[in-house]
């Protein structure tokens, strides 16, 4: 027999404290595999969030540490400065990353920081209850917007990647999803391109992954990963939006 | 036949992702429970399996922990 896929020994035997089929495992198993692959493993450090992947150094297997809520990029960017030999990514929802941390997010960003960034977009605070972020679309229901986001009153779903792009300080910034199996092929494929950035000195680099929240979505998985495709990824659209000279 | 796809048992949280994606229709979730209280999923027609890999790639959970495929015998 001939082995094609193979869960990456950078992914713990910890089974993890998700909801089941929330795809927060899936961005790890994603980053596990690229780190082993690309023998990053042992020099990496993962900066985690507050949210539902603030466990996340029991389930990938490097050094960690653990950000207070929408700090990592600024703790990433400490921790780069004074070990320029690791390789340090953030991992962060889009309640830490796109509201509580935004301003260290941007300015990471603007300067171009050597960190790598995996910002997982469920649409809310899951870890919380499921009350509405910046990226929640119009007409979502969640706790705190029991009839729907109103543009007038929530104002509109924040689109991090596009604004970062704007920049001149990121060197990559994609968007993928992880609704299909081609698409975590490609959202793999983006990562690794964003990871490349990093070891070859290039800069700053962001993949937001849309993903889903089951529990909180009120839906059965498969029905979670329906409406990403039907109703998250024609406001979120994936694609490469910033993609410096030098960057392969 | 050797099996084309290992499962954890004690990983899998039944969420059914893998039996959905499945092109072959040929995974299913089984009647005994793990020791978290979920019923683990199983491949219950190895022949039919086309070592696509969809379910490992799907799986949040790292329970479909490996793919392999039949090596054709040289002549
Ligand atoms: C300073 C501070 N404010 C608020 C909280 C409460 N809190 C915990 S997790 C969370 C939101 C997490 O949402 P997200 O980043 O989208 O991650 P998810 O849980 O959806 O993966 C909030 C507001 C906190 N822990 N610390
Ligand atoms: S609450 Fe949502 S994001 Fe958190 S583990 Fe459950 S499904 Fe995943
Ligand atoms: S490898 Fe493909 S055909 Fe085989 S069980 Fe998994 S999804 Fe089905
Ligand atoms: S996708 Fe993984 S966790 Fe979900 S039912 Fe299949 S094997 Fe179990």
């Amino acid at each position: 027999m001939k082995t094609l896929y193979k869960v990456p020994g950078a992914i713990t035997d910890t089974p993890t404290t998700y909801c089941p089929g929330c795809p927060h495992g899936v961005a790890h198993r994603i980053i596990g595999e690229l780190l082993d692959e690309m023998q990053l493993t042992k020099k990496t450090v993962i900066v985690w969030p507050v949210g539902c992947s603030v466990f996340g150094y029991y389930f990938i297997d490097t050094d960690a540490v653990e950000a207070a809520h929408g700090r990592a990029c600024a703790m990433a960017t400490g921790i780069k400065r004074t070990h320029p030999e690791s390789f340090v990514i953030t991992y962060q929802g889009d309640g830490d990353l796109a509201s509580i941390g935004i301003a260290e997010t941007i300015h990471a960003a603007a300067r171009g920081e050597r960190i790598c960034v995996i910002y997982v977009n469920n649409g809310n605070y899951g870890m919380t209850g499921g009350q509405m972020a910046p990226t929640t679309l119009l007409g979502q229901v969640t706790t705190t917007s029991p009839y729907g986001r109103e543009a007038h009153a929530n104002g509109f779903p924040l689109k991090v990647p596009e604004m970062l792009a704007a920049i001149d300080g990121p060197a990559y910034i994609a968007r993928g999803s992880l609704d299909n199996a081609k698409h975590i092929i490609q959202a793999k494929k983006f990562i690794r391109k964003a990871f490349k950035v990093q070891v070859n000195n290039l800069g700053f680099s962001l993949v937001e992954l849309i993903s889903s929240c089951p529990t909180n979505w009120k839906m059965t998985p498969e029905e979670s990963l329906e409406r990403i495709r039907k109703q998250v990824l024609p406001v979120f659209p994936i694609g490469e939006l910033k993609v410096d000279e030098g960057v392969a | 036949m050797e099996t084309r796809v290992i499962i954890n048992d004690e990983r899998c949280k039944s969420c059914n992702l893998c039996v959905e994606i499945c092109p072959e229709k040929v995974l299913r979730i089984s009647d005994r429970l793990n020791p978290k209280g979920y019923r683990p999923v199983e491949l219950f027609d190895n022949e039919a399996c086309i070592s696509c890999g969809f379910c490992y790639l799907i799986c949040p959970d790292a329970a479909i922990v490996e793919i392999r495929r039949p090596v054709k015998a040289k002549v």
